[in-house]
C-alpha cells in the first residue's frame, strides 16, 4: 500500500474541472439544448390511480393546427418489453421487471403515461392533450401493500400476484437463539414514501441523424438504456444512440428509463428533433419514489449486551409497477440484520404491488430503510439493559474476517468501532437543555455495500489514450450525475501518467463513440471505472516506460513519470521529455492508447428465494452522531449537530467525498423530519416543492466530516465509494436523540411534530411514571 | 386557435440590450431561456420554490418564473453570465469552485445569483446572514455547508480588495 505522501494528486481537494463551467453558467443540461425546427413533447397522464380505459379519441388533438403526432399504445411497436436496467448478463429469477411504455387497457397509479404528443410549441402541445378524449371506469385499486398482500385483494397487474418476490435470510435457528435471549425488544417501524427531487427535472432531445440513427440526448444515470428504447421500436440496438449530459441531480431517479422512449417514438413518427421536459408536478406524480417499507423487527441479547437473535418480517411498496423492486429488497435483506454479529437470524421480505406511484432506486437503495429499523432496535436493547448505546453496538459490531447473516465474509476491514470512537469524541459532551427545549444525543452505524450485486456480472471499460503532445484523451460511458464521476477518472490518469489534470480531457456517455462503463448507480462508478481507467493508464505507462527503458539504457523498474518528463529514479540524474518518448513510440508504431476492461467478481445464481452467499463486492462502513433540540410545546425537532465518519479506504478526491458525505447527512436529515410524498387512496397530496418539504440552508446543522482512509477498499488506489452509504444511518441516529432528549420513541418516518407531540402527550397521560425514561 | 397579441420587450441583459416579441403571460424567465437563449437560468419548479432561476432584476433577486417578461421591459437583468466570466471570474464564482460547493451544478446559477446580492449589500455577512440570503434556493447535493463557507471566503475577498483600495 502506497503512503499518501507517495501520491501528487490522488487524495488532494482539487476542484473539479466541470465545476468552473458550472459556475460560468456554460454547461449545456438537457434542456438547455435546441435544435432548429425542433417540436415540443407533452405526456397525457391518468386522473385515476386504478381505472379501465374504455376509450381514447385522439381526433380533435391531431387536428388542431402545429400538433405533428398523437401516439397512444397501439402505436408503440413494442410496448410491453422487459428492462435490464443497463446490464447486458441475463440473471433470470424476476429480476428483469415489466416496461410498459404507455397504458393500454388499463391505467395502474395515478400519473401513468397514456398518450404522447409532438407540436410545434409547448403550448399547441399542451392545448393538444386537452382535446384528447379518454373514458375511464374507475375501478377499486389497494394502495396498502399489506392489505394488497390478501389472495382477495384487487389484482394491480392483470395474471399475477400482487406479491412480486418473497425472499428469505436464514443462519442458525431463531427460535431457538430467542429462547437463550435474557431480553427481546419487539417493534414495528414504517418509512414513507420520498421523491429524489433532484433540482434539474427529467428532460431530452431527440432527433434522426444523417445515418438514420435516433439519438437521445438526455439527462440519464444510464444511457445503456438504448438497447430498451430500441426494441420498444423494434429497430436494432445500433439505431439507438444515447449521449449523456452532466446531469442535474440523480439520486436513482434517473436510473430508470424516464423521457428516453417518449422522445424516441416522438422523433422516429414525426421525422423531426422533438424536446420533453417534464414540469415539477409531472416528476413527483408520475416518477418513481423510495419504497415506503412496514418492518416488523425482533431483536433478542443476552444480559451483556450480546446480540442473540433477530428476526424481521420487511414488506415493500413496490407500487404499480415492478421496476428495480425486487433489487431494493434483496439489499434490504442482506442489510437487514446490520453490521452486528448475530448467530441466530431469520428474514422475511416481500416486495409488493399497489396502485400507489411506482417506486424504484432511490440514494441508499433499500439499506437506510432497514437501517432505521435495526439501529432504532439497538438503542431499545441498550435501554432494557441499561446499557450505552456505542458500547452495546462495539460489543456486537462485525470485524473482518467474519461473516454476514448471508454466510458472506467480510474480507476488508470493517472499521465501525473506529468511526464510533472519532464520532463520540467530536460530538464532545451534550449540552444542557433549557426550560421547554430539551437538548439529546443520539448515534447510529450502518453497513452499505457498493459495487451492484455479483450476479449481474458488472463490467465497465475506459479508454485512455495520450496525444504527440503528451497531453492525455479518457473516453468511457460513465454519467457524471453532479458526484465528480468524470473528474476523478481525470486524478487517477494524471497520477499514473505524469500528466498535469489541465492537460487531461475526458469524453463521457455517448453509447456510440464512449466504451460501455455501465450505470452511474450503486454507488459504482468509481470502483468499476475508476479500476479500468487505471488498468487502461497503467497499461500506456508501462508502453512509455519500456520505451524510454530502451533509450536511456536504463532498467524500467528505476523509471517515473513526473510532470511530463521521463526521471529516473536511479540516482544517475538523467531525464527524457515524455514527448521523445511518444514521438520515438509512435514511429515504431507502438499502441499510445489502451481500453481497459475491469470485472467485478462474477457468481451465478442457482435459485432466488433463500439469499445465501456472496452478493456485494464490498461494503462500506459508517457512524453518524447528531444532536437534537426538540421543543417540548411544539414537537419541533432542530439538529444542531451532525458528525458522519466513514471509512472511504482512500479519498480520491476529499473535495468531492466530503461533498458526498455532508450532502447525503443532509439528504438523510430530510427523510427523517419533513419529507414524505403523502399519498391518500392513490391521489399525491405534495405535488410541489410548497408540500414536498427539502430541508433548507436555514435548517443546516453543523456539519462535520471525519474521514478514515484505511487504503482496504476494492477501488482505485484502496477507496471505496460513498455516495450512498452517507445516508444510510442519519435517520435513526436523529430518532435515537429524540428519544434521549425526551424519552419517546416514533418507530415511523418523517418524525413530525405531530408525531412527536402525540407520542408526548400519551406520555404525559400514561399512569405509570417510570415508562418514561430520561 | 385565438393568436395572443405579441408586444415588444427590450431588456439589458448582463450589459446587452435585446429585443424580443412577448405575451403579456409569458414568464421573464421563457423569454430568457427561449426567445432569448440565456440557457443559463435554470427552470426548477416553475412556481417560485426552488430558486433555481433567480436573477438581478435592476440589482435585486427575482425568480424568473414569478416575474412577467413585460414586468422587465426597458429594465436591467444579469444572470450568472453577468456575475463574472472565464477571463474575469467574480470571487464567488472561485471560491466556488475552490470549495466544493458546485456538485450537479444545477441550482449554481440561482445560488450565485443570491450570494451576489447579498455581497453587494453586505460585504461583511454573518454566517446566519448568509443563510437567510440563499434560503429561497434549494440544493439537493451539497447540504449547503460548502456553499456557505465558499460564500465566506468569498466575502473576505471581496473585503481585502476594498480595504487595499482605499
Amino acid at each position: 500500500m502506497n503512503g499518501k505522501d507517495d501520491f501528487k494528486i490522488i487524495g488532494k481537494p482539487i476542484p473539479r474541472h466541470d465545476a468552473w463551467e458550472k459556475a460560468f453558467g456554460l454547461t449545456t443540461y438537457a434542456a438547455d439544448f435546441s435544435l432548429p425546427d425542433m417540436l415540443h413533447g407533452k405526456v397525457l397522464r391518468s386522473k385515476y390511480p386504478s381505472a379501465k380505459i374504455l376509450s381514447i379519441d385522439t381526433t380533435k388533438a391531431k387536428r388542431l393546427k402545429g400538433v405533428q403526432a398523437v401516439l397512444t399504445a397501439k402505436d408503440v411497436p413494442r410496448n410491453e418489453s422487459v428492462t435490464r436496467f443497463g446490464q447486458t448478463h441475463t440473471v433470470g429469477g424476476g429480476f428483469e421487471g415489466l416496461y410498459r411504455v404507455l397504458a393500454d387497457n388499463k391505467v395502474h397509479f395515478l400519473g401513468e403515461a397514456v398518450a404522447l404528443v409532438a407540436a410545434d410549441t409547448e403550448e399547441i402541445a399542451l392545448k393538444a392533450l386537452d382535446l384528447i378524449k379518454v373514458e375511464y371506469e374507475p375501478i377499486p385499486g389497494v394502495f396498502d401493500p399489506i392489505e394488497a398482500m390478501n389472495p382477495n385483494a384487487p389484482q394491480v397487474q392483470e395474471g399475477r400476484s400482487n406479491i412480486i418476490t418473497h425472499y428469505e435470510v436464514v443462519r442458525g435457528d431463531v427460535e431457538k437463539g430467542f429462547s437463550e435471549a435474557d431480553v427481546v425488544v419487539e417493534n414495528t417501524y414504517r418509512v414513507q414514501f420520498v421523491d429524489h427531487a433532484y433540482m434539474e427535472p427529467e428532460s431530452g432531445v431527440a432527433w434522426i441523424d444523417e445515418n438514420g440513427v435516433i439519438t437521445i440526448r438526455v439527462s440519464t444515470q444510464v444511457i445503456e438504456h438504448f438497447r430498451g428504447i430500441a426494441d420498444v421500436l423494434n429497430l436494432p440496438h445500433n439505431r439507438v444512440r444515447v449521449i449523456g449530459t452532466y446531469v442535474g441531480g440523480g439520486f436513482g431517479g434517473k436510473e430508470d428509463i424516464t423521457v428516453e422512449a417518449f422522445l424516441a417514438l416522438l422523433t422516429y413518427k414525426t421525422g423531426r428533433p422533438v424536446k420533453l421536459t417534464y414540469t415539477r408536478e409531472e416528476s413527483i406524480l408520475s416518477h418513481s419514489k423510495r419504497h415506503p417499507y412496514v418492518m416488523e423487527y425482533k431483536t433478542g441479547a443476552k444480559k451483556d449486551g450480546r446480540l442473540i437473535a433477530l428476526k424481521a418480517r420487511l414488506v415493500s411498496d413496490a407500487g404499480a409497477y415492478v421496476y428495480l423492486s425486487p433489487w431494493v429488497l434483496l439489499y434490504s435483506m442482506v442489510d437487514a440484520p446490520g453490521p452486528y454479529r448475530i448467530p441466530h437470524v431469520r428474514v422475511d421480505g416481500y416486495t409488493v404491488l399497489t396502485n400507489n406511484t411506482f417506486t424504484s432506486a432511490n440514494r441508499g437503495f433499500g439499506a437506510p430503510q432497514v437501517c432505521f429499523a435495526y439501529e432504532s432496535q439497538m438503542d431499545e436493547l441498550a435501554r432494557r439493559l441499561q446499557m450505552d448505546p456505542a458500547e452495546i453496538r462495539k460489543i456486537n459490531y462485525l470485524e473482518k474476517g467474519e461473516a454476514l447473516a448471508t454466510g458472506q465474509v467480510l474480507n476488508h476491514l470493517v472499521a465501525l468501532k473506529e468511526t464510533t470512537d472519532q464520532v463520540l469524541q467530536v460530538l464532545g459532551e451534550k449540552p444542557l437543555s433549557k426550560g421547554k427545549i430539551r437538548i439529546g444525543r443520539g448515534i447510529a452505524s450502518g453497513m452499505t455495500s457498493y459495487g451492484r450485486m455479483i450476479f449481474l456480472h458488472d463490467t465497465s471499460r475506459s479508454h485512455v489514450s495520450i496525444e504527440m503532445d503528451g497531453s492525455v484523451t479518457i473516453r468511457t460511458g460513465v454519467q457524471d450525475i453532479g458526484g465528480g464521476q468524470a473528474s476523478s477518472l481525470c486524478q487517477i490518469a494524471s497520477e499514473v501518467l505524469g500528466v498535469p489534470l489541465d492537460h487531461i480531457k475526458i469524453y463521457i456517455a455517448d453509447t456510440a463513440l464512449t466504451p460501455f462503463a455501465g450505470t452511474t448507480t450503486a454507488t459504482r462508478q468509481l470502483y468499476m471505472s475508476g479500476n479500468a481507467t487505471l488498468i487502461a493508464a497503467q497499461e500506456v505507462r508501462k508502453t512509455l516506460i519500456q520505451k524510454a527503458a530502451r533509450m536511456m539504457d536504463l532498467d524500467p523498474e528505476r523509471l517515473n513519470l513526473v510532470d511530463r518528463e521521463v526521471v529516473d529514479q536511479g540516482g544517475s540524474g538523467k531525464n527524457l521529455p515524455l514527448t521523445e518518448v511518444i514521438k520515438a513510440c509512435a514511429s515504431d508504431g507502438l499502441p499510445l492508447y489502451h481500453v481497459a476492461l475491469f470485472k467485478a467478481p462474477f457468481r451465478t445464481l442457482t435459485q432466488f428465494e433463500r439469499i445465501e452467499g456472496d452478493v456485494f463486492p464490498d461494503f462500506t462502513f459508517g457512524t453518524h452522531g447528531v444532536v437534537v433540540a426538540v421543543d417540548e410545546e411544539t414537537g419541533k425537532v432542530q439538529v444542531l449537530k451532525i458528525v458522519s465518519c466513514f471509512d472511504v479506504g482512500r479519498a480520491i478526491n476529499r473535495l468531492s467525498v466530503e461533498g458526498q458525505i455532508e450532502g447525503g447527512a443532509i439528504y438523510g436529515m430530510g427523510y427523517a423530519l419533513t419529507e414524505e410524498v403523502i399519498l391518500k387512496e392513490g391521489i399525491t397530496l405534495t405535488p410541489s416543492f410548497s408540500e414536498y418539504l427539502l430541508p433548507t440552508s436555514m435548517d443546516l446543522p453543523e456539519l462535520e466530516t471525519l474521514l478514515i482512509e484505511s487504503g482496504d477498499g476494492v477501488g482505485p488506489f484502496g477507496s471505496k465509494g460513498v455516495g450512498e452509504p452517507s445516508v444510510c444511518s442519519v435517520a435513526p441516529a436523529i430518532a435515537n436523540a429524540i428519544y434521549d432528549a425526551v424519552g419517546i420513541r416514533i418507530n415511523e418516518l418523517p418524525l413530525t411534530p405531530e408525531r412527536i407531540l402525540k407520542a408526548l402527550r400519551k406520555e404525559e397521560n400514561d399512569e405509570n411514571p417510570l415508562s418514561r425514561h430520561r | 386557435m385565438s393568436k395572443t397579441k405579441l408586444y415588444p420587450l427590450k431588456i439589458n441583459i448582463n450589459g446587452v440590450w435585446k429585443k424580443a416579441k412577448v405575451a403579456p403571460e409569458e414568464s421573464l424567465l421563457k423569454v430568457l431561456r427561449e426567445k432569448l437563449g440565456h440557457t443559463e437560468v435554470k427552470e426548477g419548479c416553475g412556481k417560485g420554490d426552488c430558486g433555481a432561476c433567480a436573477v438581478l432584476l435592476n440589482g435585486k433577486p427575482v425568480n424568473a418564473c414569478l416575474t412577467l417578461a413585460l414586468q422587465a421591459d426597458q429594465q436591467k437583468v444579469v444572470t450568472v453570465k453577468g456575475i463574472g466570466t472565464p477571463d474575469r471570474p467574480h470571487p464567488l464564482q472561485e471560491s466556488f469552485v475552490k470549495r466544493g460547493a458546485i456538485q450537479c451544478g444545477f441550482c449554481t446559477a440561482g445560488m450565485l445569483v443570491s450570494a451576489k446580492n447579498l455581497l453587494d449589500e453586505n460585504p461583511n455577512p454573518s454566517r446566519d446572514e448568509i443563510k437567510k440570503a440563499i434560503s429561497g434556493n434549494l440544493c439537493r447535493c451539497t447540504g449547503y455547508k460548502k456553499i456557505i463557507e465558499a460564500i465566506e471566503e468569498a466575502a473576505q475577498k471581496i473585503r481585502q480588495t476594498i480595504y487595499d483600495k482605499r
